[in-house]
């Protein structure tokens, strides 16, 4: 099962990304509040 | 209040190109379920082929395929994507040569496919047939397309990223990562070419590729129309926000993992395809999460279900999307699939998705954008959507229950031995025994057909009564940015 030497390191390094993602989320204020944003976007567009 | 450019003009949106994609896409909404129903036909009567090779099932079962998820809900999604992205963010397309040269590839991908696969140019693998010119087409296009999407974001107007967006940028980037992995081929021709992997680890990269495509193509990039769509819709916020970030995260840690279920008892290691059906059964939690976030934004509003067809779109898909979620995971359960594998249980649940959930969501989608696009308050007739929700909805049942019925039958019959050990019965008295139901698929996908006509004929009378406008960019808030 060769190809696992490759598909798991992909999906590993996909999760750390993720991972970073998810960091940058939380750092950047993304989830402050959030019940308001659902509000936001019934409010004209 | 609206925006102005750094000339004085009021910004619009770019809804040309979403125009454009959406009027095609109920297109080829028509032309891949028709096809889909020719070759219903010929499974429940061969001779339908008339010998011709062009037409016959093996050829047009990929353009079938590649029709409906990737003309069909390709352009759904590159509409709903760019329409989405351009509210939420309050700013009109990152690019619109790249946005127009997205549209222009997407399509010429489309028409390579129309006229490669029925001449029998393919790789041979599931869902992913196309050759390797038309490959790399794919992927400059789908580059174009995440810099467009990412572009936008990057320079929206307000902090909060709308969890729509999340979902169509997992989308964007995991199908970009799948198709290339899964195409690296070396070419002996124009036409031709081997892939890199050979045997079973072509296999398990080929259903890696497979059922990823499902979960981030036909899955969480339908969910994030379903968050935008469903509350514009229903005019009421999403059920819980707190809930639709939860589910985001745990769908995409989680999704990468569950291909090794479409190779039960096959060469895969039995550890491996172990590993496939665990992830498979807890990815029950995320995707109910998402199902009862949808419906319950409507708590407090069930009466609009009563007159508002286009909500019973998107509410019915919902329930299509928890149905053959639950569906999923149940047959990826090894003793479940060894009675479902390779019957048409297996058809059957993909349609129950694909019918009920990508199609019934984009429709309930489409009707909404469309009227927008051409400066009208609602569609041409609604009474004729109230009538495409009837008969697709009925098509639907008949198609999943007919195959429901013949799939189960069909793997009794594969598995019941006589005392001395014999096969009780050949396959070709499994084949007859399918004939009926097949005659009800057929019935199920032509009611489909008509549905998608009715809206076709609903659509350019919509586009005939209005005209193509771009709406001003909203500006934000301040309170609220």
């Amino acid at each position: 099962m060769d190809i696992l030497y490759l598909l798991i390191p992909v999906s590993i390094v996909l999760v750390f990304v993720i991972i970073g993602v998810f960091w940058w989320a939380l750092q950047s204020g993304q989830f402050d509040n959030i019940e308001r944003e659902g509000e936001r976007v019934l409010k004209g567009d | 209040m609206s925006v102005t450019t750094k000339t004085g003009q009021p910004a619009v949106y770019n809804d040309s190109v979403v125009r454009w994609f959406a009027i095609t896409s109920v297109i080829y909404g028509v032309v891949g379920m028709l096809v889909g129903v020719i070759i219903a036909a010929q499974l429940t009567w061969p001779e339908l082929n008339m010998g011709i090779e062009w037409i016959t099932y093996g050829r047009l079962r990929p353009l079938h395929t590649n029709a409906v998820i990737f003309a069909f809900g390709g352009s759904v999604l590159f509409a709903t994507s760019y329409y989405v992205v351009q509210r939420t963010c309050h700013t009109p397309l990152f690019s619109n040569a790249l946005a127009w040269f997205t549209f222009i590839g997407w399509n010429i991908v489309i028409i390579s496919a129309v006229i490669t696969l029925p001449m029998g140019l393919t790789q041979s693998k599931e869902y992913a047939e196309l050759i390797w010119p038309v490959d790399l087409l794919i992927a400059v296009v789908w580059v174009a397309y995440a810099i467009v999407f990412f572009g936008t974001v990057g320079i929206r107007k307000v902090k909060h990223i709308y969890v729509a967006n999340w979902f169509f940028g997992a989308y964007i980037i995991a199908v970009a990562l799948l198709h290339i992995f899964n195409n690296i081929q070396l070419p002996t021709s124009l036409t031709h070419s081997y892939s890199a992997y050979a045997g079973v680890q072509d296999a398990m990269m080929q259903w890696w590729y497979g059922h990823n495509a499902v979960g981030f193509f036909l899955t969480a990039a339908f969910l994030g129309m379903m968050y935008y769509f469903i509350p514009k819709q229903a005019e009421r916020p999403v059920y819980s926000y707190r809930l639709s970030i939860v589910h985001f995260w745990a769908l995409i840690f989680t999704y990468m993992w569950a291909g090794p279920h479409h190779l039960h008892y096959t060469a895969l290691p039995d550890w491996t395809q172990s590993v496939g059906m665990v992830f498979s059964l807890i990815l029950l939690a995320p995707s109910w999460g998402g199902m009862i976030n949808g419906i319950m934004t409507l708590s407090g509003a069930w009466h609009k279900l009563r007159d508002d067809p286009i909500l019973r779109f998107l509410i019915v898909s919902l329930s299509f999307y928890g149905m053959s979620t639950f569906e999923g995971p149940m047959m990826s359960i090894k003793t479940v699939n060894a009675l479902s594998h390779y019957t048409d249980w297996t058809v059957g649940h993909v349609h129950s998705g694909a019918l009920g959930w990508v199609g019934l969501v984009s429709m309930g989608s489409l009707y909404y954008l469309i009227p927008r696009l051409f400066g009208q308050k609602k569609m041409y007739s609604v009474p004729a959507i109230e009538l495409h929700f009837w008969i697709a909805t009925i098509g639907i049942v008949l198609y999943i229950a007919a195959m429901w019925i013949a799939g189960v039958m069909q793997g009794l019959m594969w598995r019941s031995v006589n005392p001395d050990g014999s096969l009780t019965y050949t396959f070709v008295e499994s084949v007859k025994a399918t004939f009926p139901f097949y005659v009800i698929r057929l019935l199920g996908g032509l009611l489909y057909l008509s549905g998608m006509v009715v809206m076709l004929w609903n659509v350019v009378m919509t586009a005939r009564q209005g005209r193509a406008i771009n709406a001003p960019v909203v500006a934000v808030n301040p309170a609220h940015a």
